[in-house]
């Protein structure tokens, strides 16, 4: 097949500031084929093709189409030469129907007919194997029709270039499947299909060439019939790198924190927790999968002490059994207090009774070790504010998924943004700079921060680095439970390795582990058991090891292919 | 790859393209920062020499003699500067843990007025009839108190209810505006109709009678830039103001730090009020607050809430506003009017030159050549 050059890049430069997102990329694009554009966050892939949309504008070098040089000011200028893009963050208006985001703002010299809309949807739809509801609303719709009514509003300005920004980072496995078949319909038809991503998998599945791109430059674009996906991550990454998780055996799980028929409706009357229930067990991993606003924001949030429930149980047992008694936790009154009711041991199994003994022969006893106790602590979480959960000597650590507007703060350093767990630390009124910023200093030279100094605004580092310091943080307290939201989103292929490790050795250590991830295979590879939840209800709970994607992926949206047979036979 | 093809008119025909585009800077060095800001003080300052001489028929550079004879001219005048200078940088006090925190307290002017009018009631009921020094430690008292009044109504509903700060603050201002005029025309039932000068309750000569203004909002500076920058109060005014749902996941209170903020702003606010009553016993009005409430604002502002920094904004304020009285008289100006267009100007320059601090500006290389 002749191949026919569609798009040129030559040369293109783009700077922000001191960083440069391009750096002298040439490539093409031809008409008719699937391109994947390949690298890691921050490469620059998306910068490239916004301003093959109109986004932004080049500081050097030229776009050239058909041959001849353009310059493409707006989204609106990009479809003028047939170039559409759809966006990670859709971009439609909520409170409009399919077919009325999908003719907003064009402007064809015909009649706001929306009759006449809905009719070459259809079409649309036959043509490629779409399927959409014109009528439905944006905020009725799961994501991947949202996606589809972002296609289809591109497809109906005439677009014969299209660029799909991660189009697979929110949908299940199933309709990551419809969504290839659609594209393939397309490709077939003779339009140039752009895929940004970083997952090779999907690349080697979906793509006729592979361009890479790593920090800004074009490192070579191969045909995805002569390469694999070693070859692929060694030029997106610069050097060789293994991409196995090393995932231990559990080793003497205990049950540490029970979660029981949690339940919260939110104030727009939506049931966001329905009924969850699960355990978590200190050595190992529990993953929890789920579409994207399932409630899994909602339910760690319950966990860590931010979120009202409406019913619903949240208890922790601290491992004490057989441990010393010890003045750091409990005041001397206690001590006799708890003795009294039958709560000690000593190292021989033999009961503790204190009853006659002086006060300095106590001491003495418990500063030697020599008072065990027998059972764990047993205790409710519940409606405790993140503060209470922490002075009753829970070691709960939260990753949270929005790590500049929760984990930590962006404007603040390195320094400030450690002192957020211990600033109470101490009865002075001034605060203590120097043990954080000794933490500072930890983390940053073992987990390798990449920072200019420990004064600088977290908010000016990298993704990865970013999430460093926060995991490095949470760590650093020496969790019991550690649960971690998104961990990797957005962190190229070393950090996210680098915080699977993390959490795999605070697993080996005994903490209880919680996971929630977006990368099925990530999950497949890291968890020893795997929550799946939809809509706020747990649909299952699995095993890591014999479970296969597939299946993960139905639990996933259960109950909503229900709902979408529902709305089938009222139409 | 094919070789490159110049060509002659790259453009589309109609469209219209600006020379240059505008570009984010990353970081710019603090030398040219100064520098940029030096430039549009000076580019203010000359712009209203310009139009003052011309309104005036006057010679525009003898503005800028007029503007230092104003303000460094005599030792009185010299005194009026700083004063002026910690009044403000009092009022910026005020101000800027609230804003510190998010909480966009507009009603500054009318916390120091409630102080003022507590501390003026007081002396002018018992200043008969109590010793001096119990007078003022009740004024005092009593100006902190309504101070905190004031600033903490607003906070409550705010950190209870979510009502929006900055309307509610604003509308205080008109209470206590209200407030003084009511007092006025109930107590003062003959003669001038308005509040006499104080004969008790006034703060001992210092040296001057300015003195002792200036030192103690100085000194409160030093203690306020601490407690912002080194106390764990500080450190919890910060997270909250950045980020809330930071504060909540780590266990901050923040209801509790809105409302103990809003306490120290009140109090502070509610001193400002004190002495401006209290340093010479001067009859309290309306617009005895001369504004500053608001003055502060920009003050506090321009220094991005930093206390050292505020000090300079606040001393540029007075320079402008105490040089212009002399500019007013020098160039027969018949009403104040132009000295709030200079501040105005002025002001003007220096906020859009921030424009040149964050970004810059490319031009766009000729291509094919």
């Amino acid at each position: 097949m002749a191949k026919q050059v569609l798009v040129e890049f030559r040369n293109i430069t783009k700077t922000f500031g001191s960083v440069v997102a391009n750096n002298n990329v040439s490539m093409q694009i031809y008409k008719g084929e699937i391109l994947s554009v390949l690298g890691e966050n921050g490469c620059g892939k998306t910068t490239l093709m916004n301003m093959l949309a109109g986004i932004y504008y080049p500081d050097g070098g030229k776009i050239l189409i058909g041959g001849k040089e353009v310059q493409i000011h707006s989204p609106k200028t990009a479809f003028e030469y047939k170039i559409g893009m759809i966006h990670q963050h859709f971009k439609l208006v909520d409170v409009f129907t399919a077919a009325e985001n999908v003719t907003l703002g064009v402007k064809d010299g015909t009649k706001y007919n929306l009759n006449f809309v809905k009719k070459r949807i259809g079409e649309m739809c036959d043509r490629y194997g779409f399927h959409i509801n014109p009528d439905k609303k944006i905020y009725e719709m799961s994501v991947s029709e949202k996606q589809t009514v972002e296609i289809i509003k591109v497809l109906y300005r005439g677009a014969d270039i299209l660029i799909l920004d991660e189009p697979t980072a929110v949908l299940t496995p199933q309709e990551i499947n419809k969504l290839f078949a659609v594209l393939r319909a397309m490709r077939n038809d003779g339009k140039s299909i752009i895929i940004i991503t970083h997952k090779l998998n999907e690349v080697m599945e979906i793509s006729d060439r592979v361009a890479v791109l790593r920090k800004g430059e074009h490192i070579g674009t191969v045909e995805t019939s002569e390469t694999n996906e070693q070859a692929l991550t060694e030029m997106m990454v610069g050097k060789k790198i293994t991409l196995n998780i090393d995932r231990t055996k559990v080793e003497n799980p205990t049950d540490r924190l029970f979660v029981k028929g949690l339940n919260y409706t939110n104030q727009e009357h939506i049931k966001v927790l329905d009924d969850v229930s699960f355990v978590a067990r200190s050595g190992e991993i529990l993953g929890i999968a789920g579409i994207a606003g399932s409630g899994q924001k909602e339910l760690l949030e319950a966990i860590a002490g931010l979120q009202p429930l409406d019913s619903g149980e949240i208890v922790f047992h601290r491992p004490k059994k057989n441990l010393p008694v010890s003045f750091y936790h409990k005041t001397f009154h206690q001590v006799v207090e708890l003795a009294a009711m039958g709560k000690f041991h000593y190292e021989d199994g033999s009961k503790v009774d204190l009853t006659g003994m002086s006060k300095k022969e106590i001491r003495q006893l418990v500063n030697d070790g020599k008072i065990l106790f027998n059972e764990d602590d047993v205790m409710n979480l519940r409606d405790k504010t993140p503060l209470q959960i922490r002075e009753l000597g829970v070691r709960l650590s939260f990753v949270p998924e929005d790590r500049l507007g929760m984990g930590l703060v962006g404007n603040m350093d390195l320094i400030d943004n450690m002192m957020l767990r211990s600033y109470r630390k101490g009865h002075s009124i001034l605060v203590d700079r120097k043990n954080p910023e000794n933490l500072a200093e930890k983390i940053v030279s073992g987990l390798e921060v990449v920072t200019p100094d420990l004064h600088t605004p977290v908010r000016r580092l990298s993704g990865g680095n970013v999430q460093k310091v926060l995991v490095g943080r949470e760590i650093s307290y020496a969790p019991t439970v550690l649960m971690a939201a998104y961990p990797v989103r957005g962190l190229d292929i070393n950090s996210s390795y680098l915080i699977y490790n993390l959490l795999n050795k605070q697993k080996e250590e005994g903490v209880a582990v919680i996971f929630v991830g977006e990368d099925l295979d990530v999950l497949l590879g890291l968890c020893d058991r795997i929550l799946v939840i939809n809509s706020g209800r747990v649909t299952g709970i699995v095993d890591a090891r014999t479970v296969t994607k597939e299946e993960v992926g139905l639990l996933m949206t259960k109950t909503d292919a229900g709902k979408e047979e529902k709305h089938g036979t009222e139409d | 790859m094919e070789p490159k093809i110049e060509q002659n008119n790259p453009k589309p025909k109609k469209r219209f393209e600006l020379p240059f585009h505008i570009v984010k800077r990353s970081n710019l060095p603090l030398k040219q920062k100064i520098l940029i800001y030096a430039a549009a003080l000076v580019g203010g300052l000359l712009l209203s020499a310009l139009i003052c001489g011309e309104f005036a028929g006057k010679n525009p550079f003898s503005f800028f003699g007029l503007l230092f004879k104003g303000c460094f001219g005599t030792e009185r005048k010299r005194w009026l500067l700083f004063t002026e200078t910690a009044l403000l940088l009092g009022t910026s006090m005020a101000l800027i843990p609230s804003f510190k925190m998010r909480f966009w307290n507009l009603g500054g002017n009318g916390q120091i007025l409630v102080g003022s009018l507590s501390a003026y009631s007081i002396a002018y009921f018992l200043g008969s009839k109590l010793p001096e020094g119990v007078l003022i430690s009740l004024m005092f008292a009593a100006a902190v108190a309504s101070g905190i009044l004031w600033a903490i109504i607003p906070a409550i509903f705010k950190a209870f209810f979510g009502t929006n700060e900055t309307l509610f603050t604003l509308m205080m201002n008109y209470i206590a505006a209200g407030l003084v005029l009511y007092c006025r025309a109930s107590w003062i039932k003959s003669g001038s109709g308005q509040f006499p000068t104080l004969s008790a309750g006034i703060l001992p000569k210092l040296y001057n009678d300015k003195l002792i203004t200036i030192l103690v909002f100085f000194l409160l500076a030093a203690v306020m830039f601490v407690y912002l920058k080194y106390s764990k109060h500080g450190y919890e005014i910060s997270v909250v103001g950045e980020s809330e749902n930071t504060a909540k996941y780590i266990g901050i209170n923040v209801k509790r730090v809105i409302l103990r903020t809003m306490v120290l702003s009140g109090a502070i606010a509610g001193l400002v009020g004190f002495f401006l009553i209290a340093q010479t016993g001067q009859g309290l009005s309306p617009d005895i607050t001369n504004n500053r409430g608001f003055t502060a604002i920009m003050t506090s502002w321009l220094a991005a809430f930093d206390l050292p920094v505020t000090v300079l904004t606040c001393l540029f304020i007075a320079f402008i506003t105490k040089g212009m009285e002399q500019v007013r008289s020098g160039f027969g100006f018949t009403n104040d009017s132009i000295s709030k267009i200079v501040i105005g100007l002025v002001y003007f320059c220096v906020i859009s030159c921030a424009f040149f601090v964050n970004y810059k500006i490319v031009f766009r290389k000729k291509e094919g050549k």
